[in-house]
């Protein structure tokens, strides 16, 4: 599967594709803010995206809406330090499939990718 | 700004260097600024703060101890300056952003503001709030000015 890194921070960037553990899945792009996150993801087409929700020039939210509108199957996690509940809440209800609040261990990542890539255990 | 509500910002940072590190970090005891004070290390990282409170959240630190953040999290023992200020403003959105689970989602904070190796004189809302940090023998402090 492919995915798209969406975060303002190069050390989030990095720290997500270096804990990524889950070998189904292929890193193809990286983006700094929504609006390069949008580019870059008609260019590489990805399955999957993390989102970072602040950040400069768009934020992940609106950026999220944007990419579903492109690809509605694509399956957006949200990754970010703005961990209260209403606004994982208001993510999931404009389609992020999953929500990761910071600081986050590798464990952490690679769960929550698993629940991503397998979706809610019923 | 109560006592309960700075105590948030204490259990934030105390459980974000626990989080990545390992080893939380030992917060000492608060004092509030003086207008003259310098509160000012090698590396700042700073929020603005709108929505139902206004202000300004920064953490200033030495390089070496961001330093070692970086090689922890993705193993550079070498990291460059760039990824130095990064890693700053991260540390600083995530002790703001995480601030939400109490303050709520009115709490609007904005990208980090990098300020490197000179003094700052960021406005903030008096009183403002010194909290020192130690994490790994580094000193840093936090520094919380919210208009109640």
């Amino acid at each position: 599967m492919k995915l798209l890194i969406v975060d303002d921070s190069s050390i989030m960037r990095r720290a997500i594709q270096k804990y990524l553990d889950e070998n189904r899945i292929e890193v193809v792009g990286t983006a700094g803010n929504g609006l390069e996150a949008i580019e870059v993801f008609k260019k590489t087409d990805p399955d999957l995206v993390t989102m970072d929700i602040t950040m400069p020039e768009m934020d992940g939210l609106t950026c999220l809406q944007e990419l579903l509108k492109i690809k509605p199957g694509t399956k957006i996690m949200v990754i970010t330090a703005l961990t209260d509940n209403a606004t994982g809440l208001r993510a999931l209800k404009l389609g992020a499939r999953n929500f990761l609040g910071k600081p986050f261990t590798p464990e952490k990542l690679n769960e929550a990718f698993l629940k991503l890539i397998e979706g809610p255990k019923r | 700004m109560t006592d309960k509500e700075l105590q948030v910002f204490l259990e934030g940072t105390v459980n974000y260097f626990h989080e990545v590190s390992g080893t939380p970090a030992a917060m000492g005891v608060p004092y509030i600024k003086e207008t003259q004070d310098e509160v000012s290390l090698d590396l700042t990282g700073a929020i603005g703060i709108s929505g139902n409170k206004k202000g300004v959240i920064y953490i200033t630190c030495p390089s070496l101890m961001v330093k070692e953040l970086v090689g922890i999290i993705l193993g550079d023992g070498n990291p460059d300056s760039g990824s130095l200020c990064d890693m700053t403003g991260e540390i600083a959105n995530t002790i703001a952003g995480n601030a939400r689970q109490v303050f709520g989602a009115n709490f609007m904070i904005s990208v980090p503001i990098i300020i490197e190796g000179k003094p700052i004189h960021l406005k903030v809302a008096a009183p403002t709030f010194v909290i020192p940090i130690t994490w790994r023998s580094h000193k840093s402090f936090l520094v919380v000015g919210i208009e109640s």
